[in-house]
């Protein structure tokens, strides 16, 4: 889909009604398009261009770009610093605020600043525990969980103040969302969960890696149920996998993975893993499209980002949409003569 | 103690019907606490709930006690100290994300709510962040007090 008003770098726009953000993601998804998000790995590097780079390979396949914010405990640019560099050019990124490593006078902070820079969405996460990443004698600080970070930044947004009551002069315009995990336990309360973040304030919500379609399909069932369903907008998360070994590990090692013994086998028996890795996830793609309730996909693709433009282009998603990116709308450049 | 923390979820029902007893007698000695001086009793009777708490639900003291939405689990046994539980890194076998020796607090208080009539629906309520400053404090005076308060 396109608007008539698509964004200049560095300038907001309008607000529609019934909106909360200037953003372009809150639009696609309030259009009722179906929505692409993936996950920019932050570098660990001090060089803008590390972003940029990393940005440009989801040019014209994503709505959206995550910018993770310490993912699984390890340290690299900050999300903010990661959001504020994307929208100087125009692109649409959702910050990720962790509860780990701040207290609510920082976060607030970074709401403030974030939405000054120019960024529309923010993910609300607890975010995982020190012991998983690369400074496991780090302090964790866990002053707030998910749900009071919604709250709070609900707060800020709609009540222009606060946590302790101080008053703020220009509220952040901001789209706030919160993930989930329709895979974990207890199954039987994890719609729950979701409706206590909606009370919370969670617009959108970007799910744990969905490899059971048979859990992710009564999870939305108990969604539906608790008459959830227009409340919020549910993207389901999904991701390549680059082999049976790799889906081992990830099982084993990161928090909240579930895979079913039965995609390992389809890894482990395919002569081209990592592609058949694509192949699963283009299928979970194509069956989550025709869930009802869910209003897109987010891919992670951890070291395999140039695989989301294949995945994206052979799912079919985006129905023949181009998403912004910096760059699509302007004239092709006359050539010069080089002489 | 981990042993009688998970007994304490079992028996989250009785335990909790014991606690809402306790409360009401806590309630009636407000005249009492008043005329002692809540501030004077505050560190003896923190005493008292953090040996008797501590035993049964290894509580922390974090002085805002919310056993009864959670099934009779204390949340601050969460490593991630999420009062809102649980994350989405619970384990395929029901064991903590951060520690794998022990079941996960909210898993089990999901469990104990249950248990407990209109447990569920208080495990529904969002519940606000922590007051940091009232670490160490007693809560049951603190609910004794407002009760009181309120009119």
């Amino acid at each position: 889909m396109r608007f008539d008003d698509e964004p200049v770098p560095g300038y907001p726009l309008p607000i529609l009604p019934g909106h909360t953000s200037p953003g372009r993601f809150e639009r696609v998804l309030r259009a009722g398009g179906f929505a692409v998000t993936t996950e920019l790995a932050p570098p660990d590097s001090a060089d803008p261009e590390d972003v940029y780079r990393r940005a440009r390979v989801f040019d014209g396949y994503v709505d959206a770009i995550n910018a993770t914010d310490g993912s699984g405990a390890n340290c690299h640019m900050s999300s903010l610093a990661v959001c504020a560099l994307l929208t100087r050019v125009g692109y649409a990124p959702i910050m990720q605020i962790s509860c780990r490593d701040k207290n609510r006078i920082a976060i607030q902070g970074d709401i403030l600043g974030g939405a000054a820079m120019g960024v529309c969405n923010m993910l609300c996460l607890t975010g995982d525990g020190v012991q998983a990443g690369d400074h496991p004698q780090a302090k964790p600080v866990f002053d707030l969980d998910c749900m009071t970070l919604l709250d709070i930044g609900r707060t800020l947004r709609d009540e222009h103040r606060f946590q302790s009551g101080r008053k703020i002069s220009y509220a952040p315009r901001v789209f706030f969302g919160a993930a989930e995990n329709p895979s974990a336990l207890p199954h039987d309360w994890r719609a729950q969960r979701l409706a206590k973040k909606i009370a919370a304030g969670a617009q959108f919500i970007q799910t744990q890696y969905c490899f059971d379609i048979g859990l992710l399909r009564s999870f939305m069932q108990h969604v539906e149920l608790l008459g959830l369903i227009g409340k919020v907008h549910i993207l389901a998360g999904v991701g390549p996998l680059r082999s049976a070994k790799t889906a081992e590990w990830m099982r084993k090692n990161v928090p909240g993975m579930h895979v079913p013994d039965t995609v390992v086998a389809r890894l482990a028996g395919a002569q081209d893993q990592a592609r058949e890795g694509r192949n699963i996830c283009v299928e979970l793609i194509q069956a989550i499209r025709e869930m009802h309730g869910i209003s897109g996909v987010h891919i992670m693709a951890y070291r395999q980002e140039e695989s989301v433009a294949e995945i994206v282009e052979r799912s079919g998603i985006l129905d023949g949409r181009a998403p912004w990116f910096p760059g699509r709308d302007a004239p092709a450049l006359p050539q010069r003569n080089v002489s | 103690m981990y042993a009688l923390r998970l007994w304490s979820v079992r028996h989250a029902r009785g335990l909790n019907a014991c606690y809402r007893g306790f409360e009401a007698l806590l309630l009636r000695l407000h005249g009492l606490f008043s005329a002692l001086g809540y501030e004077r009793i505050e560190r003896p009777v923190a005493a008292v709930e953090r040996s008797v708490k501590s035993l049964l639900f290894d509580c922390r003291m974090c002085g805002q006690c919310i056993l009864s939405s959670t099934g009779m689990s204390c949340p601050m046994n969460c490593p991630k100290s999420i009062r809102n539980g649980p994350c989405g890194g619970v384990r395929d076998d029901g064991r903590c994300e951060v520690k794998p020796e022990m079941r996960c607090v909210w898993v089990e208080a999901f469990a104990g709510s249950r248990r407990i009539p209109g447990g569920t629906e208080a495990m529904a309520q969002l519940q606000i962040a922590v007051d940091q400053r009232l670490q160490g404090r007693s809560s049951w005076l603190k609910v004794v007090r407002e009760k009181r308060a309120a009119p």
